[in-house]
């Protein structure tokens, strides 16, 4: 009976409880370690060993997101009590933040990275998936001339690892005054992301059946209003699956942007190692600005998760 | 009022020629089945008519008007396809509204005319469901629904029932037939099942090979085959076909069948109607019918051994043993009882088919 279980696999279900949750813990520590680390005081962020219990606090995210200057003596009672509860935890620490004439916080270089991440990351992720969906399905539904060696170039623009262009890319986009902008990035970004994104995109697109779109085109629309109203809604699933792994590979990126950007589109993943506090880096704010880094992909994910699992358009079509 | 002409239509994939030459004119509210095995060239012609397909030559005319440079969109056409095809995420309502919508129709006007053909097909209480959510026969009603809806000039149907199980076939069968009696629209059904073919049709268009065979009503296919393709194509169980030779004899005409030693016997008449192919290119066809068998020694039937016997409920089929030859006769069931019987046979001149080896073709001997 398939229903009993023996003594001999109810241990085994054991082992493996016991080896999934040692797999998950070993790929999570890391994760724990930059969420703890971005919530202590900068002196247990480096201790042997390792500080576990600690009082959290709210000081290396204050410091990720604005200028300090270090302090000569200790704020006085009042400059103190006039301070907003954020930036006294800056002055337990020694420092102070930066105000202009008129008594503004100055912002560090981190909202704006992060800002260029989104804009640069989304953006070219849309281009991607947007080109590669319209590719696909040409490529899926036309009979088109020499389709076997141009979806091979397509998946060819992949075979080189990107560093190695990354000198005559670089020489290029200063020629034409693209460095440093946020078209060239998104330019980059898009054509990496583009030939993976046809490649998926089709094989989405090869199960769906054309007997939906023929159906629609009999039933009085165009080619267009078809591909709208039909496949598109259709290819959510793969559409979905395809963003998220464009998205990712765009947000990380950290070669190029490294080499192609320097302060006004500058993203977030070559800036967050940047940054160093007054004197040695400080750990807190690399791993608040890495905790907050990884919260939109998380977020983008969980988002899209009920279309990463598939199986909804199952079953509406007898094969 | 809605007549469809195909004139000299070709078609070709490549360097095959799925269709070739093929004319034919369907009369308003016909129902006419495109038959034939797969491969055969009548999808192909179907979609054609539909728009979803170009064709290399010829005209297809709708309502006397060429229709070649119109878009499927713009034919006016509905179809219903073998997979059904609903739209996964619509609902039911909205799958049979979504020709509607392509419409400048209010939305008033669409739920009234979505409700009313719910109701013929007695679906409306699957209207919120979605497609996923019905069984076979429910997606077709509603495939047929979303196909209706508009009122089309046409109707095209795929093997709309190829995909249900035999029980529900024949329900869905029923029903289609019911359909078109009731809303009464020009309609091609493609289908490789003879049976479906001939309980549906007004007239059936078998299809081999890209070459329209024979257009004609159901008895027409079954009674006065063209050819000896439509001869064993149409009709279950299969046309007995055997090489036959003529010989006249000194009251009547004997045929032999598989250098038996006896000839069957036919009226003298068949030997002018052959017109002087009674060589050995003639080609005798027989249903199991028309091959009559006696269990006692009659005046003009053969005596022959039985082989198989295959019981099929309602009648057996008795394979008899002919020279080298093997005749499949329908019989009551039980008439035989095994092999290595002996029994008597003869064939029902009336019921005989003679074809040119050759060509294929029937001699058109009707006695």
């Amino acid at each position: 009976m398939a229903a009993v279980q023996t003594s001999g696999e109810r241990a085994l279900n054991k082992v493996a409880i016991v080896a999934v949750l040692l797999v998950t813990i070993i790929f999570l520590a890391p994760i724990y370690w930059i969420v703890a680390t971005s919530f202590k005081p900068r002196n247990l962020a480096t201790t042997i060993p390792p500080t576990v219990m600690f009082e959290p606090t709210i000081s290396p995210f204050v410091k990720l997101f604005t200028k300090r200057s270090q302090l000569r003596s200790p704020p006085s009672a009042e400059e103190y009590a006039a301070a907003p509860w954020w930036e006294r935890v800056v002055f337990d620490g020694g420092e102070k933040i930066v105000r202009d004439g008129k008594g503004q916080v100055q912002w560090s270089g981190y909202p704006s990275r992060f800002l260029n991440s989104l804009i640069i990351a989304i953006t070219s992720t849309v281009l991607a998936v947007g080109m590669g969906t319209f590719t696909a399905y040409g490529f899926s539904r036309f009979k088109v001339k020499g389709e076997a060696d141009l979806l091979f170039f397509i998946l060819s623009t992949r075979m080189l690892p990107a560093v190695v262009v990354a000198i005559p890319m670089f020489l290029m986009y200063r020629a034409v005054g693209l460095n440093d902008t946020h078209l060239g990035l998104i330019i980059l970004y898009t054509a990496f992301n583009l030939s993976f994104s046809v490649w998926l995109m089709k094989g989405f697109m090869d199960e769906i059946p054309k007997e939906y779109e023929e159906a629609a085109l009999v039933d009085g629309y165009t080619r267009m209003e078809a591909f709208f109203k039909i496949v598109l809604p259709e290819a959510a699933t793969g559409i979905a699956a395809t963003a998220v792994f464009c998205f990712i590979t765009a947000w990380n990126e950290y070669a190029f942007a490294l080499i192609m950007t320097n302060r006004r589109a500058q993203t977030a993943p070559p800036f967050i190692p940047s940054q160093v506090g007054s004197g040695l880096p400080d750990w807190t704010v690399i791993a608040s600005g890495t905790f907050l880094f990884l919260l939109p992909v998380a977020i983008f994910t969980f988002l899209l998760r009920n279309h990463l699992l598939r199986g909804m358009s199952f079953g509406a079509i007898r094969k | 009022m809605t007549q469809i002409e195909l004139r000299g239509v070709q078609k070709f994939f490549g360097a095959v020629q799925v269709i070739k030459d093929l004319n034919l004119k369907i009369a308003d509210n016909e129902f006419i089945v495109l038959l034939g095995q797969s491969g055969c060239g009548k999808t192909t012609t179907l979609r054609a008519i539909a728009g979803l397909e170009t064709i290399d030559e010829g005209d297809i005319f709708i309502d006397g008007k060429p229709v070649q440079h119109l878009k499927a969109a713009d034919r006016d056409i509905a179809m219903v396809f073998q997979s059904f095809s609903l739209y996964p995420h619509m609902s039911v309502y909205e799958n049979i509204a979504f020709p509607l919508r392509a419409t400048r129709k209010s939305k008033t006007e669409i739920d009234s005319e979505v409700r009313s053909v719910a109701k013929t097909l007695q679906i409306t209480d699957l209207l919120d469901k979605k497609p996923s959510a019905l069984s076979g026969g429910d997606m077709q009603r509603v495939a047929i629904g979303r196909a209706l809806v508009r009122r089309p000039k046409a109707m095209l149907m795929d093997e709309p029932i190829g995909a249900l199980d035999a029980k529900l076939r024949e329900e869905m069968r029923a029903e289609i037939k019911r359909l078109h009696i009731k809303q009464g629209s020009t309609t091609i059904y493609v289908t490789h099942d003879q049976i479906e073919a001939m309980s549906l049709a007004d007239r059936i268009v078998i299809m081999h090979a890209g070459v329209l065979q024979q257009v004609g009503t159901p008895d027409e296919v079954y009674s006065q085959p063209a050819n000896l393709f439509v001869a064993q194509f149409v009709g279950s169980p299969v046309m007995n076909v055997t090489d036959a030779a003529v010989a006249e004899t000194a009251s009547s005409v004997s045929v032999t069948v598989g250098g038996a030693a006896a000839g069957f016997e036919f009226p003298r008449a068949l030997l002018s109607k052959l017109n002087g192919h009674a060589g050995g290119q003639l080609a005798l066809g027989i249903r199991p019918e028309g091959v009559l068998i006696r269990r006692e020694a009659t005046e003009g039937f053969v005596p022959v051994d039985t082989h198989i016997v295959e019981p099929l409920g309602s009648f057996d089929i008795v394979d008899l043993k002919v020279g080298t030859e093997l005749l499949r006769a329908r019989t009551k069931s039980g008439f035989v009882a095994g092999p290595g019987e002996r029994v008597f046979a003869r064939i029902d001149p009336t019921q005989a088919h003679f074809f040119d080896k050759a060509s294929g073709k029937s001699l058109e001997v009707r006695l």
